[in-house]
């Protein structure tokens, strides 16, 4: 009956995608597709009529408002939580959805139920897998991966659960029953995905979850008939394929080894004799979560405020090693800069970023390196230096960023270790092996600003800190360029 | 079953489409290109407006309610923060 405002709509957000070229061009097709959503809304309603409209009156105020006021306030630190949040209750949507058609269809091995079934298996796993990740991100939770004993056969066992619910559903026997139980299965699930990634690795769980969430609405709009809600659950499922290839691509890793193995846990084969001995690797992944709760706070941090005393570590100048960065980056013609999740816990972009338009008034050239996993979801660093209002065009991705590195007079680390850890080209068998890295090293000199020269979440030891001519300024990142910024 | 067949062909024809043209999207974009895609992957919210075409028994009107809240969550806050951020790239 609504081909044609389907087709219209499903065209709007075809372009809107065609338009995520640049900022300018993303801005009108965001705002396009919201024009089109609305207008579908519209349609839709006007068409069909609505029962119940004070509940569903009072339902959208109350829900429209509080995103409104969540979008507004979030900080951009805060958005892989947001989105975490965000493709929770887009499975959440789903999977009601298709209950209560499931309901009325009850069961049987007619498409529609069948579609149903997946629509609420897939929503109930990205559901429960999102409100994990998201609470993690947000500090609700432990952020450390956490693995139970026989964590993969609990995982098999439950699976093998779900699809047997989902086969009693099917054969048509207590569908609503068989229903819950797939419900249930479904929810355990995703909680045992989600709590075993940690950290660094939860852009790849992220983008996973993304890509679930829009294959939960294409089976919710299955069930639905409704063309709209399949073809645009299949955009978002493409999406977030594509981004959970790019992520695991700029780890080079598998997403059954993201999913499965856990960095802190998969590094069983790992014998690299130059590393430090493996069972120094789980521990830091565990310190590391500790650390990033507390790395806001410099008094807590050995080093981080005693300014001016140079750490034991210290550069092979003899003179303060602030005052030799200052020095170094004035006497420099290029500067490449390479962002970390660290610096965003220690809210130091905006300092950084004042740092960098400092020395271009003074005519260096000044640049971002941005490695695709910097940060908890995929192109996070570039929001952050956006919001510090860093100029787009000095953000490079790794290519490029190598290619700037190689040529720079200067490369300075800000909170990022396993990105720049040369031992992910050098040595074999590590978690990192293999990982494309942003190559510090080929800059004439290399200032590190992290909070100390522990491994990052990989566990891996950077050989980086201990190398000769590499000035380290360990501590808070924010305190750090707030003394470098003082004349 | 011609229903079907419309539906299975939309779903292969936006797969292709959106692969071909999302995998041209920056890096520099990412972000925002998945808090844009979270609000569409809200056009559950149309599923939920045809529940509420027709009678309900108060199970169903109470998950079609909650349905109806966590959609309209994702698609305003999803296109709100999108063109929050989007507002933020700026080129000197």
């Amino acid at each position: 009956m609504d081909l044609s405002v389907d087709l219209v709509v499903i065209l709007v957000f075809v372009v809107g995608f065609a338009l995520f070229r640049n900022p300018a061009g993303a801005r009108r097709g965001n705002m396009l597709a919201a024009v089109a959503f609305a207008a579908a809304a519209i349609v839709v309603v006007a068409r069909g009529g609505v029962v119940l409209w004070p509940l569903v009156i009072a339902v959208l105020l109350v829900a429209g408002s509080l995103a409104w006021l969540v979008a507004a306030k979030v900080s951009m630190l805060q958005i892989p939580a947001m989105v975490a949040f965000q493709n929770g209750s887009g499975g959440l949507a789903a999977l009601l959805i298709s209950m209560v058609e499931l309901w009325r269809v009850g069961g049987g091995a007619s498409i529609p139920s069948i579609s149903a079934l997946l629509g609420i298996a897939i929503g109930g796993v990205t559901f429960t897998g999102s409100a994990v990740a998201g609470g993690k991100l947000a500090g609700l939770l432990r952020q450390a991966p956490v693995t139970l004993r026989g964590h993969n056969i609990v995982v098999l066992v439950t699976a093998l659960f779900l699809v047997a619910a989902g086969v009693a559903a099917v054969g048509g026997d207590a569908a609503v029953v068989a229903g819950v139980a797939l419900l249930s299965a479904a929810g355990v699930l995703g909680i045992l995905l989600a709590v075993r990634v940690g950290g660094a690795d939860m852009p790849v769980m992220i983008s996973f979850l993304n890509a679930s969430s829009g294959l939960a609405a294409a089976f919710c709009g299955v069930v639905t008939e409704s063309r709209l809600l399949v073809a645009g659950g299949a955009f978002v499922a493409a999406s977030g394929t594509i981004l959970t290839i790019v992520m695991c691509r700029a780890m080079n890793r598998s997403l059954a080894n993201v999913l499965v193995g856990g960095t802190a846990t998969g590094t069983g084969t790992a014998t690299g004799g130059v590393e430090p001995p493996p069972d120094t690797w789980l521990p830091a992944a565990a310190d590391e979560a500790a650390r990033e709760v507390l790395a806001p706070d410099p008094a807590e941090t050995p080093g981080a405020g005693a300014p001016g005393t140079a750490p034991p570590a210290g550069p092979p100048d003899e003179e303060c090693p602030f005052a030799a960065t200052a020095e170094l980056a004035l006497g420099a013609q290029r500067v490449v800069i390479v962002p970390g999740y660290g610096m965003a816990l220690a809210q130091a972009q905006f300092n950084v970023v004042q740092w960098a338009e400092g020395l271009r008034q003074r005519g260096v050239e000044v640049k971002y390196a941005i490695h695709p996993v910097a940060g908890r979801m995929p192109g996070h660093m570039n929001v952050l230096l956006a919001e510090a209002d860093a100029s787009y065009d000095d953000l490079l991705e790794l290519e490029d960023g190598n290619e700037h590195l190689a040529e720079a007079d200067l490369a300075v680390v800000v909170g990022a270790s396993d990105v720049v850890t040369p031992a992910a080209v050098e040595t074999e068998g590590t978690p990192l092996s293999g990982m494309p890295i942003l190559r510090v090293q080929d800059a004439r000199r290399l200032v590190i600003c992290n909070l100390d020269d522990e491994p990052g979440y990989s566990g891996v030891k950077n050989r980086l800190y201990e190398q000769p001519g590499v000035i380290s300024l360990f501590g808070d990142a924010r305190a750090t360029f707030e003394r470098l910024l003082k004349p | 079953m011609t229903e079907l067949l419309i539906l299975v062909a939309v779903f292969v024809v936006a797969t292709v489409v959106g692969y071909a043209l999302i995998s041209r999207v920056p890096p520099l974009l990412h972000t925002p290109l998945m808090s844009m895609t979270n609000a569409i992957s809200a056009v559950t919210i149309l599923g939920a407006f045809v529940l509420f075409s027709s009678r309900l028994s108060p199970w169903e009107a109470l998950l079609a309610a909650v349905a109806l809240a966590a959609a309209t969550f994702n698609v305003v806050g999803g296109f709100a923060i999108t063109a929050r951020m989007l507002r933020m790239f700026r080129r000197k």
